[in-house]
């Protein structure tokens, strides 16, 4: 069996990247994984329709952080547009780990509460 | 009680693994699958309906399923409705008092904190419903159930008060006897959620005073898809259905239907018979073996396990004293969210579980998101918990080790 605790995924677990709240967010929501209880809040701040800062906040297991801290590394930058975009086979792709269906909901967390946050500031469909 | 032959009577045991999620689901012994394979083989059939002598061998071993479980809890064969399950009977009882009663606004309904979400919220949508309020009994010290609290939660205005018997997180055993003296002085109804307690230790309805009691069979070493729901004879007879159907009527026009009498009135529809029947073949298997001796068993192997757990640095232990726990061990590890336990025990051949345990409020009330549960039975061993232990001691070797990074 390929290992999903892989240095990199417990380093992001354990040491998460932009982790907290920002001070003055766009858009700010939660997320929930109803079959564990985790939460998640993602922070987007934009300007001109790219994401400029990124935080979020919460409690989960390894891969569910692991997953919140990469994902927000890649969206510093990025368009909303081309976030709006991004789909659960890139979010195993960044995670580099195979993804089991018993940990799918723990992988896609961060993702899917992206999807939301979108969807409220640009009314994008929500399509995860 | 000897474990090398009961470990044979368990055919999932023979893929060596370490089941410690009998709180989730008990493991099914041999006699209880054979006894339903007869069913489906030899007999099958649907009950009191048919005239044929299959239809009659059929309603003679759902019947005498019923009289096995009254039996096992101190009630008569009348007091005995089968279900789909624990939730199944706390909904539709919930359904039918909602039904046979008049509510009046400001009744209150009274539980506890540390309630399953199967009893819970079929109260918590009744009192938004009908406007009544719901009220919690706290932990108190170890958490054990503040019973003072409860005392004086349950006063005049208190029309059902709800508690489980045993705790699917704690493992603790409430003393239900106590909350129900205090409930019938003021008038009211008591339901209890034994589903994690039965099959574990001896439950006599007489003896906790229990207006109603529920349970499912897929913990007790029945099969899946059926359960329990006890009713004192007295309240069943006022009654209405929880839900309508075929089966539970007297007589029916166009536009009005009457109940029959007795236990039908609570099943409607065609019945999970060969569940009924593997129901009744798990009591018997239980009562064989012994329920003190099973509760010997596993109060053993829970003070082992709490002692070994305890031992590893960073453990901390939700879980009652081994003489008052129903072989229920939750812990968390400082550091590592308990999903993260599960998975890597889970590679390591040992089933345990993690989350809320369909408890969020209790969660709450221990100021934990989430816990890590293992759950001990009749056919755990010392080398099961050893397994879990060396698992728990991998994770914090492998989440220990980036840490330091
Ligand atoms: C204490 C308690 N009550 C109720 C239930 C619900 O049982 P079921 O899921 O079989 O309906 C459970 C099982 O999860 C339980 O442990």
């Amino acid at each position: 069996m390929t290992d999903i605790y892989q240095a990199h995924i417990l380093d992001h677990a354990q040491h998460p990247r932009n982790k907290g709240t920002l001070a003055n967010p766009d858009v700010s929501i939660k997320g929930r994984n109803p079959s564990c209880g985790d939460t998640l809040v993602l922070e987007l701040s934009f300007l001109n329709g790219t994401i400029t800062d990124v935080a979020f906040d919460g409690i989960g297991c390894a891969i569910s952080q692991a997953a919140a801290s990469i994902l927000s590394e890649r969206l510093r930058g990025m368009t909303t547009a081309d976030a709006a975009k991004l789909q659960a086979d890139d979010m195993y792709q960044l995670l580099g780990i195979p993804i089991t269906d018993s940990r799918e909901k723990c992988a896609l967390l961060a993702l899917r509460t992206l999807h939301d946050a979108l969807g409220a500031e640009t009314g994008a469909p929500k399509n995860v | 009680m000897d474990i090398v032959a009961v470990r044979k009577d368990f055919p999932t045991l023979e893929h060596s693994i370490a089941y410690l999620d009998t709180t989730a689901s008990s493991l099914t012994p041999l006699s209880v699958i054979e006894a339903m394979d007869e069913y489906y083989r030899t007999y099958r059939a649907s009950v009191h309906r048919g005239l044929y002598s299959d239809a009659e061998r059929a309603t003679r071993a759902y019947e005498d399923a019923r009289a096995k479980v009254a039996t096992f809890i101190g009630a008569s064969p009348t007091e005995v409705v089968f279900t789909a399950g624990a939730t199944a009977s706390s909904n539709m009882l919930t359904y039918a008092l909602e039904h046979s009663r008049q509510w009046n606004e400001g009744d209150e309904i009274v539980t506890t904190v540390m309630e399953h979400h199967a009893a819970l919220i079929p109260l918590q949508q009744l009192a938004k419903r009908q406007k009544l309020a719901l009220r919690h009994v706290p932990l108190g010290p170890n958490n054990a159930l503040d019973y003072d609290a409860a005392h004086s939660l349950i006063d005049a205005r208190t029309t059902v008060v709800s508690v489980m018997l045993a705790s699917n997180v704690l493992g603790s055993i409430q003393d239900v006897q106590r909350i129900a003296r205090r409930a019938h002085e003021v008038g009211a109804t008591v339901i209890v959620d034994a589903t994690a307690a039965v099959g574990h230790l001896p439950v006599d309805v007489r003896a906790l005073e229990a207006d109603f009691l529920f349970f499912s069979g897929h913990k007790m070493c029945g099969p899946t898809g059926i359960g329990v729901l006890y009713g004192k004879e007295a309240l069943l007879a006022d009654l209405e259905p929880g839900f309508f159907g075929g089966g539970i009527v007297e007589d029916v026009t166009l536009t009005e239907a009457t109940w029959t009498r007795g236990v039908e009135r609570f099943e409607a529809g065609s019945q999970n018979v060969a569940g009924a029947i593997g129901l009744g073949a798990a009591v018997e298997y239980l009562t064989a073996i012994g329920l003190p001796e099973i509760h010997e068993h596993v109060r053993g192997l829970t003070a082992y396990a709490q002692h070994a757990l305890s031992e590893v640095e960073g453990v901390q232990l939700f879980s009652a004293p081994p003489e008052h726990n129903v072989g229920v061990v939750s812990f968390t590890l400082e550091g590592v969210h308990p999903h993260d336990i599960a998975e890597i025990a889970g590679r390591n051949g040992v089933a345990i579980r993690a989350g809320h345990h369909c408890a969020l409020p209790l969660h709450h009330a221990l100021r934990v998101p989430a816990t890590a549960r293992a759950s001990i039975y009749l056919y755990n061993t010392e080398e099961d918990i050893d397994r879990l232990v060396h698992s728990v001691k991998e994770v914090k070797e492998l989440f220990g080790a980036t840490t330091a990074i």
